[in-house]
């Protein structure tokens, strides 16, 4: 899938218009193009004013005379399954073949791209669906409008006697029909001349109406992933390829002092060695010859000033940043009058530097020419890409053409573009197009981390209710330095996400953010960002805080979820199809001294509210296996349920991994894990059975891509806990404590 | 050149004995299906088959396959396992990404074509080599006995 070749002028359309929800326009390459702006509505909510006044359109629909329809939009295909749901959304208020329904990938350009919560084009925040749910219905209904005025000028008929299925007009009392396609062409002549109108505020079905929206359609990207046939960055083979890898400086930060490159040149295929001020890279006929080259390389750096950090050093940092007051990014009634009543408790939690993993390794494939570059990437970010690789080359950016790819995995990583500024500067010394690619190794240890974080927690609580409550989240803020923009007043809005709107009732409450940056090492957003941290800690405090009260972990939050009515729901099911409240039964052949336990956790975050239970073993050696996870969630209106439950089994897994085995380390400046063997995923024989159970609503659609992430590692660690009565405050789980080898 | 049997094509390859099988399916001969995710045989997504069998190609010298033929994911479709698993898998929505869905149904399409119906222990045996960072586990696990079922029934 690569970017349209027929969308060079999409401004050729009418000039922008202000208010009007459509622009009708000429395709290039044939067909009419009907432009709109999606996501103004969700960039207002969130407090961000676009850019300019006009309703320039940054989507578009293609209406080709075959009848093929195609949405052209800046969202990427990274297995969220995106793709088929925007393309759901756009046939359902269309009418639309969605047989016939294509989703091609928009090219780089932030100014009609641009995501409208980021202000830059990214696919990211589980939004997707959000941005564009009212924006893409209106301009399918406007479309579809215009369509039917131009069959009743052809049949010179009433609009009111015409009806529409699958991309066809049909004249109902003479049972005449007109495709789309057969239609576009009268359509763009007619809103030319000011002979058909585009509806300011066209009706959208109800949701009783949906014949798509709702249903378990098919993914579409999925015959080509089952065959072989898809391809991703990695898979790129422009003509005349080259293939490299490459070593950057194992501490971060450092620089190439010496190359020794003799041996390296001897190894067969190997045709050159690049040494760039912080790179060696190894070119030559295959991967192989590049990755032997490498290996025979030697290398001297500079470390630098890094190369004495170390992990405790970190800690130590972090821990000493949360001691001050952080700024305060909410606060409700008084806090500290509420924590001085009532029983007080106080907690810390922590989380580890984590890598991203995606299975398909870093890479980025390389043309550059003395006047343009080419660029063939899987990317959350096509325009950065391009600005990247344009700055790096000293050209104007559309010189750039950016090929965006299906992404093997994106989780966050891909919303970097240090890859493509490697792969630019390597290929600047190459002639011809240059593929290269990360060894796993190097994707592990030149990766930009989840940050870690570091939480205190302080709460009162009298007879079941909380009267005070104190979270001081300190941590690395990704946000100051991928938008900075967002970052205002010394608050990080991601980092704290989940913890300013926690969902319980609180009457007196402070929220607090200390920007705390590791020395020496990048941080970058990674699936579940900013609530997979809080909702940890909250969901994990608040197991103690029940068990201090003697409460039922249930009942303790049920009773404190009173105007939550949609999460209260949420909990109420998980934890009725999970058999709360009844022992856990044994499995069979359970070896004795395996102590059983089942624990819920609930969480509010993107929009979706979700509760999850997980029950868990854990062995007299300290191993934990999570047998089951149940799991409800309410995401207002599901656009393709199958997705939504998809979505839901993969993140828990993501977030499983995290829990029982994620840690990225730092000694002598450098990451100490390098492969799957050092850091482990969870694997088949260790994934438990999931229950996924949607709760019909017909509130707007919520985020679904990383709740599951998030949702994952505070039920397994409140699931331990009521196996052994051992509270773990930090992941991963330490196997030592659990087998009763070293204290909590 | 050494001459390799590829889904039943003869297929030469100008390169040293020592290239692994992954690397010159991909980077020598195109067929880019199969991928590269570790390099030390930990994630099984360059799985293919030597003569039915499922073998990490990443880490297997062109110079040792011989005369056995290679599968890959672009050839496996014409086995009936392949076939089964391969429809199984979209009949279930497995695949997420995608990027290992590769390596998994050759691992499984290898796993049906010696235990036709196999169990849970059997499914992880041969299945816990296949790393799925999306986490389609759950699916990958129903998807294999809905394959085996069929299979069956077009077996009898």
């Amino acid at each position: 899938m690569s970017a349209p070749v027929d969308m060079q002028s999409p401004l050729d359309l009418q000039s922008p218009r202000r208010r009007a929800l459509l622009q009708v326009g000429a395709a290039a390459a044939g067909g009419v193009l009907f432009g709109f702006h999606a996501g103004r509505a969700i960039a207002e909510s969130a407090g961000r004013r676009p850019a300019d006044a006009l309703f320039a359109p940054n989507a578009f629909i293609r209406i080709d005379t075959h009848g093929s329809i195609t949405l052209i939009m800046p969202q990427v295909e990274m297995g969220q399954g995106v793709y088929t749901s925007l393309a759901m959304v756009l046939a359902e208020e269309l009418d639309a073949d969605f047989a016939r329904v294509v989703l091609q990938a928009a090219p780089p350009d932030t100014k009609l791209y641009a995501n409208p919560v980021f202000g830059v084009q990214a696919t990211g925040n589980s939004n997707s669906i959000r941005a564009f749910w009212i924006p893409l219905r209106k301009a399918g209904a406007a479309t579809r409008a215009l369509l039917l005025q131009a069959a009743a000028r052809t049949w010179k008929v009433d609009a009111a006697s015409l009806a529409t299925d699958r991309s066809t007009v049909i004249h109902q009392p003479s049972g005449r029909k007109l495709s789309y396609g057969d239609l576009a062409a009268t359509a763009l002549a007619m809103t030319m001349t000011g002979a058909a109108t585009i509806p300011a505020d066209p009706p959208l079905k109800h949701i009783s109406e949906f014949k798509l929206i709702g249903k378990p359609i098919k993914r579409l990207d999925a015959p080509d992933k089952v065959n072989g046939s898809t391809r991703f960055g990695i898979d790129a083979m422009p003509a005349g390829l080259k293939f490299a890898t490459l070593a950057a400086s194992p501490v971060f930060g450092g620089t190439v002092q010496h190359v020794d490159d003799r041996a390296a040149l001897t190894v067969p295929g190997v045709r050159q060695v690049v040494v760039l001020d912080n790179l060696v890279a190894v070119i030559a006929d295959h991967t192989w010859a590049a990755m032997r080259g490498l290996a025979a390389l030697e290398i001297t750096w500079n470390e630098g000033a890094n190369a004495t950090v170390g992990q405790a050093q970190i800690w130590q940092q972090i821990e000493r940043a949360s001691d001050a007051s952080g700024a305060v990014a909410k606060a409700v009634g008084d806090a500290d009058k509420g924590l001085a009543q009532g029983d007080r408790h106080e907690a810390v939690y922590r989380l580890p530097f984590l890598a991203h993993a995606p299975m398909e390794p870093m890479n980025c494939t390389v043309h550059v020419r003395p006047d343009g570059c080419e660029i063939w990437v899987g990317t959350q970010v096509a325009a950065r890409t391009q600005e990247i690789a344009a700055k790096v080359c000293q050209l104007p950016t559309d010189k750039v053409i950016v090929h965006n790819q299906l992404l093997g995995g994106g989780f966050g990583r891909r919303l970097e573009v240090d890859m493509t500024e490697k792969a630019v500067r390597i290929a600047q010394h190459v002639a011809g197009p240059l593929k290269v690619i990360w060894s796993r190794e190097e994707d592990i240890r030149q990766d930009l981390y989840r940050p870690m974080y570091y939480d205190r927690l302080t709460a009162s609580v009298s007879d079941g209710r909380i009267l005070g409550w104190h979270h001081r989240i300190t941590g690395s803020s990704v946000m100051a330095r991928w938008l900075p923009a967002a970052y205002q007043k010394n608050i990080d809005g991601d980092a704290v996400d989940s913890a300013v709107d926690i969902p319980y009732d609180i009457a007196n409450l402070r929220i607090e953010y200390v920007r705390d940056e590791p020395p020496a090492v990048p941080t970058g957003f990674w699936r579940g960002v900013g609530p997979n941290n809080n909702v940890f800690a909250i969901e994990s405090f608040f197991d103690e805080l029940a068990a201090a009260s003697h409460k039922d972990p249930l009942a303790f939050r049920r009773d404190l979820l009173q105007g939550q009515p949609r999460l209260r729901a949420a909990l109420d099911l998980a934890t009725s199809k999970a058999g709360w409240g009844t022992p856990v039964t044994p499995r069979p052949g359970q070896s004795a001294g395996v102590r059983t336990g089942r624990g819920v956790a609930a969480q509010v975050a993107f929009a979706s509210y979700i509760a999850t239970v997980a029950e868990v073993e854990v062995g007299p050696d300290g191993e934990v296996h999570v047998r089951r996870i149940v799991c409800a969630v309410d995401s207002g209106i599901v656009v393709n349920p199958d997705t939504v439950v998809a979505q839901l089994q993969g993140g828990l897994i993501f977030g499983l991994t995290a829990a029982l085995y994620g840690s990225i380390t730092i000694s002598k400046g450098r990451v100490q894990q390098g492969n799957f063997n050092d850091y482990r995923m969870l694997r088949i024989d260790q994934a438990p059975a999931i229950e996924v159970h949607l709760i019909a609503s017909d509130e707007s659609p919520g985020g679904i891509g990383e709740t599951g992430a998030t949702a994952a590692p505070p039920a397994v660690v409140n699931a331990i806990y009521a196996a052994t009565g051992i509270r773990l405050r930090q992941l991963p789980i330490d196997r030592e404590i659990l087998a009763g080898r070293r204290k909590a | 050149m050494i001459t390799l049997r590829i889904n039943g094509e003869n297929r030469s390859v100008d390169a040293t004995g020592d290239v692994p099988l992954l690397w010159a399916l991909r980077d020598l001969l195109g067929l880019t299906g199969t991928k590269f995710g570790c390099g030390i045989a930990q994630c099984g997504a360059c799985t293919v088959h030597l003569d039915g069998k499922a073998v990490r190609s990443c880490v297997l010298p062109i110079s040792l396959v011989g005369d056995r033929a290679i599968t890959t994911i672009e050839g496996v479709g014409k086995t009936p396992t392949g076939a089964s698993v391969q429809n199984a898998w979209l009949d279930l929505e497995v695949v997420q990404c995608g990027y290992c869905q590769s390596g998994q149904i050759m691992s499984a399409a290898a796993l049906l074509a010696e235990t036709p119906n196999p169990d849970d222990d059997a499914i992880d045996a041969a299945m816990s080599g296949n790393i799925c960072r999306c986490g389609t586990y759950v699916r990958i696990r129903a998807a294999i006995k809905r394959a085996a079922k069929a299979t069956a029934a077009t077996a009898t």
